[in-house]
């Protein structure tokens, strides 16, 4: 049977981790990439005797993801433990949350080119991070490093409502992009602090009980998520269609074979035991404590979008690029606050910066430059001290090397043509070496102008003030 | 009077006057250490070495008149299940044999601020999971009155030592009866405070809602000055309570004059051993004759809590055992070539039988299909428990009961049938399921000399009524005056 | 309830413990006996009786989110078995 048969259901668990400044249960910092067991104490080691301490901050945080995400919040939560071995968990448990978690029945709205739908959240629960391995080159060995465990994490379960991959995708960065206004995660998906399982079953169309469903771990970009639905659909159909049954089981995604492996030995079937820790007390939150989060929480990408297209009138398109990130969303408020041409920071966003950012598979939040940066170099342009087409220089350029506008066309020489008599001699040079040109205009080819100007901007390495040359030219001809 | 046989405020009394020095003292126990340990067996590792050159140094700072603390200098010994920054700190398995702790344990923190000078890690079962010291992976510890008895468990080393004048006090950890039990066992007193009342931070876990450090001391006043150094909330433990600071001394009263005492029958059942009933008996008449208002009422819950006790406490120990996978610091098996190798090896190799024993039970009360019909169970029980306990003391100020069913028993004797072992803990187990205090004082011996105890038990954050209590009976009984350790063989 | 061999074997896997063949029977044995006075809990008149954690009420204690070095990380390493490069080295696993 052909793929358009079967209907896919999706299920995502997100874990994001929490930008707190320590971990979850001891005051170890959080940093990335820093040596190896460095950020390191008893607790987060499990030495014995070790306890743990809740971090007021990782409570915060998820209930301002769970209030973010329309969930109702657990007035009597608790944590559990999650007994299983492996040597990134050094306790052999991992502290988490199970029949209480601080958040659940929530939802996100997503839009695709089939419109808006609304994508259920079951829970949104509290847990610490497992440590790292790495792979020894030389000894043939495995290297345990622990800076990571204790990491705070919120671990995000959505109802199986997605059917595609482009809903699978547009809820990942609807999600991403909550997270990030609220300042809760700095999602960074190539450090690992924003990462997806995905759940996956098939079932004929029409078909209204759920499909066996796999669950794939180990993919590290929104691109490999996608890549690894496909393969896995086009796996699970290909067994089903032979005759076969699909085994629920936990498989890795393989970026560079593009393949999934299955994950744990067939004989270890998983039980985790989960019971209550012990070791800490039950989380009662009161409704005093919900409001207050509920009133710090900050303007929602739906509401900026909105305003976006009421106060600058904003294209639909434009409104929604930008809001689809706080970060992006943020430079175009405070760039235009500063160079107060908010069309043109609009503009280079879209165009320039989203382009850049696409071809160095950046994210917007590791954008290297500041909004004073991209201000003042819109101000430069209003100026006439540089044209439009050394700012794309100066844009590139910014990427590289984080120093003002003004400076970077100074070292580079940059700074616009705007001397009349400069501009004179040019405009007298290029007519002089272009004959036939300035014939086909006088025989009225206005094309033949454009040609001409151009030719000045590549003698002038595009310093020359375009409008000045225009007319200069108009006027020269004219003679 | 040797200097050994002095209890601390004794010993501080005789400082003060100047009888005796801090280097004079440690040289006496050090000694004494030296001359029963190849009998009692009661320390894993000796720092007689290292304390005498702390003596040495705080006996230096007294004679250029340095004001210090009224316990510095004062030796004690620490139950090998305290983490001690820099010493070994075994739980007395194969598993921590090597294992050097990287900090210190709250409580010892409290012991060092004190500038006390720990003579050594005292011997105990595995992990603490025992009730005769025979779990050790190291060696048996004998009972100073007895030597071929067990002094108890788990912290049999620690009552044995204080037992045997080896230290004047010591650290111990009870989870289900291991302070009391053998403090009864040896003929001392040992309490196990209120849970959440001392910092179990750096305490090797064995189930963490049951676990709570507590003293073993010669007499009732050095119990409370001991409460006084340890007790105390600490942020580092979310189940320690902040009460304030209390002076324990304060409550070393002798006038008990309607003081309501509570005597649950259920507890003087068929399976006591007549002696101990007997001399309990004679305990509650003492109480009278003292001016108490003793009652007998039902407290119809030992056997329930005995069940709920084993289930709670391995169902925590399986998980909190995990953390020893033969990775980061613990014995890891010299045949393990893979990763599940290094696992099952390691841990195979390394935890002894009854450790294995109550991990396995741990896990399958955990496990899916069983967790409703114990472990969920047993939790419903353990709120039972409470409830009638709290009931309890709405009437009676303490409650009395033995604190074991029998006095020392033979080594060797129980140590084959695990569930006879675990009987034994009857008395003890609920009083850590409602997580209130209990101490365990001397009231007699039976026949053969051997000592037996009484323990006294109230609400919540009750210590102050249980010294007080304690600390009446035994000014009226001198028990110590009477009776000593004979080191019989 | 009567405990199988099978069971035996998998609590011990989960537990990561290796069992002889002795050793099976002998811990069947035990688990089975204690299972056996265990069961008491069954008949225990909880109708209606919240669980209990813990032994006291505490609830909400955090701590504030400030970092606190530990001072000594070496000596968190001083105990491993084999170490490398300042991690704990185990053989290869593969993720």
């Amino acid at each position: 049977m052909s793929r358009q048969e079967y209907e896919t259901v999706m299920g995502l668990e997100v874990h994001a981790e929490l930008s707190t400044k320590t971990k979850i249960f001891c005051s170890c910092p959080t940093k990335f990439g820093a040596e190896p067991n460095t950020q390191v104490c008893p607790i987060c080691m499990a030495m014995p005797g070790a306890l743990p301490v809740l971090n007021e901050k990782v409570v915060e945080y998820a209930v301002k993801a769970g209030l973010a995400t329309n969930c109702e919040i657990e007035r009597n939560s608790k944590n559990d433990r999650k007994n299983y071995f492996y040597p990134d968990l050094p306790k052999s448990y991992q502290i988490s949350q199970y029949d209480k978690p601080l958040c659940k029945k929530g939802y996100i709205e997503i839009e695709t080119s089939q419109g808006k739908k609304k994508i259920g959240i079951t829970r949104i629960h509290i847990e610490e991070d497992a440590g790292k391995l790495n792979h020894d080159e030389f000894g043939g060995g495995s290297l345990v490093d622990l800076n990571r465990a204790g990491v705070p994490l919120i671990e995000i379960v959505s109802e199986p409502d997605l059917r595609t991959t482009e809903e699978v995708d547009a809820y990942l960065k609807k999600l991403k992009s909550i997270l990030e206004y609220i300042e809760v995660s700095d999602c960074k998906m190539q450090e690992g602090s924003f990462r997806a399982d995905v759940n996956v079953s098939i079932r004929k169309k029409g078909e209204t009980k759920l499909g066996t469903r796999t669950e794939m771990k180990n993919m590290n970009s929104f691109r490999s998520i996608i890549r690894a639905i496909n393969y896995e659909i086009e796996r699970q159909i290909e067994v089903v269609d032979k005759g076969g049954i699909i085994e629920q089981e936990t498989l890795r995604w393989d970026e560079v074979s593009g393949k999934t492996f299955s994950m744990r030995d067939k004989e270890d079937a998983q039980d985790y035991r989960y019971f209550p820790e012990p070791d800490l007390l039950t989380i009662n939150l009161s409704e005093e404590y919900i409001n207050n989060i509920k009133k710090s929480l900050p303007e929602m990408p739906e509401s900026r979008k909105q305003r976006y297209l009421e106060e600058y009138k904003l294209s639909e398109k434009d409104a929604g690029i930008l809001t689809s990130s706080k970060y992006l969303s943020d430079l175009f408020e405070k760039a235009s606050e500063v160079c107060g041409n908010y069309r043109a920071v609009n503009n280079w966003i879209i165009s320039d910066i989203s382009r850049i950012l696409n071809e160095k598979e950046m994210e917007a939040s590791e954008i290297p430059f500041t909004a004073e940066h991209l201000g003042h170099l819109v101000k430069l342009i209003d100026k006439g001290t540089i044209s439009s087409s050394i700012g794309k220089k100066v844009v590139e350029e910014l990427f590289e090397n984080q120093k003002e506008p003004e400076e970077i066309i100074k070292e580079k020489g940059w700074i616009q043509i705007s001397d009349e008599g400069a501009i004179k001699e040019i405009v007298q040079k290029i007519i002089e070496s272009n004959p036939q040109s300035v014939m086909d205009y006088k025989a009225g080819k206005d094309r033949a102008l454009g040609f001409l100007v151009g030719q000045a901007m590549k003698e002038t390495k595009g310093k020359a003030n375009p409008q000045m040359l225009n007319k200069m030219f108009a006027e020269e001809l004219k003679k | 009077m040797e200097i050994t046989e002095l209890t601390v405020h004794e010993l501080q009394e005789k400082i003060k006057n100047k009888e005796l020095t801090i280097k004079e003292i440690n040289e006496a126990y050090i000694k004494r250490i030296k001359e029963k340990e190849p009998d009692v067996q009661a320390f894993i590792t000796e720092l007689t070495e290292q304390g005498l050159e702390q003596a040495q140094k705080i006996q230096n700072k007294i004679d250029n008149g340095e004001k210090l603390g009224e316990l510095a200098g004062i030796p004690i010994g620490i139950k090998d299940m305290i983490c001690t920054k820099g010493i070994k700190t075994t739980a007395a398995s194969k598993m921590l044999e090597n294992f050097v702790a990287p900090y210190d344990a709250t409580v010892m923190e409290k012991i060092n601020a004190e500038e006390m000078i720990n003579l050594g890690k005292l011997n105990m079962d595995e992990f603490a999971m025992g009730g005769s010291t025979e779990y050790s992976y190291f060696k048996k510890t004998r009972n100073p009155w007895d030597l071929s008895r067990v002094p108890g468990g788990s912290s049999g080393g620690s009552a044995a030592a204080v037992a045997a004048n080896m230290v004047p006090w010591a650290l111990g950890t009870d989870t289900g009866g291991s302070i009391r039990q053998p403090a009864s066992f040896c003929g001392i007193v040992g309490l196990k405070p209120t849970y959440g009342l001392v910092s179990r931070y750096g305490v090797i876990a064995f189930a963490s809602s049951l676990d709570q450090v507590g003293v073993f001391t010669k007499d009732v006043q050095d119990c409370a000055m001991l409460l006084n150094v340890i007790a105390g909330h600490d942020e580092k433990d979310t189940t320690s309570v902040d009460i304030g600071k209390k002076d324990y001394t304060k409550s070393l009263q002798k006038n008990i004059e309607g003081l309501k005492i509570g005597v649950p029958k259920e507890f003087y059942g068929d399976g006591i051993n007549p002696e101990v009933k007997e001399s309990l008996n004679n305990a509650i008449l003492q109480y009278k004759e003292m001016g108490a208002q003793v009652e007998e009422f039902s407290l119809d819950i030992a056997q329930y809590a005995l069940a709920t006790y084993y289930i709670i406490a391995c169902a925590e120990a399986s998980s909190n055992l995990g953390r020893y996978d033969g990775i980061r610091y613990t014995y890891r098996s010299k045949e393990a070539k893979s990763l599940k190798e290094i696992y099952k090896k390691s841990r195979s190799e390394a935890f002894g039988a009854e450790v294995k024993r109550r991990i396995i039970l741990g896990t399958y009360v955990l496990s899916s299909g069983y967790y409703d019909a114990y472990y969920k169970r047993a939790q419903q029980v353990r709120t039972l428990v409470m409830n009638q306990f709290n009931e309890a003391f709405e009437k009676y100020d303490i409650i009395i009961t033995p604190t074991s069913p029998t006095v020392a028993f033979k080594i060797g004797e129980k140590s084959s049938n695990p569930m006879e072992m675990y009987l034994s803990d009857i008395c003890t187990v609920s009083i850590n399921i409602a997580g209130l205090p209990g101490i365990s004082i001397p009231c007699g011996v039976d026949k053969e000399g051997m000592p037996i105890g009484m323990q006294l038990v109230s609400k919540r954050f009750g210590e102050e009524t249980i010294i007080k209590a304690a600390y009446a009976y035994e000014q009226k009984t001198k028990f110590r005056e009477k009776y000593k350790p004979t080191f019989k063989k | 309830m009567q405990v199988s061999k099978e069971e035996i074997l998998h609590i011990a896997n989960l537990a990561q413990l290796e069992l002889k063949e002795d050793e099976i029977e002998k811990y069947m044995l035990h688990l089975q006996d204690i299972l056996n006075f265990a069961n008491i809990v069954k008949n225990a008149p909880v109708e209606g009786l919240d669980i209990t954690v813990g032994a006291n009420e505490l609830k909400n204690v955090f701590r504030k989110d400030e970092v606190k070095q530990f001072e000594d990380t070496n000596s968190l390493l001083q105990n491993a078995p084999t170490q490398e490069q300042n991690m704990f080295k185990i053989p290869k696993v593969i993720n």
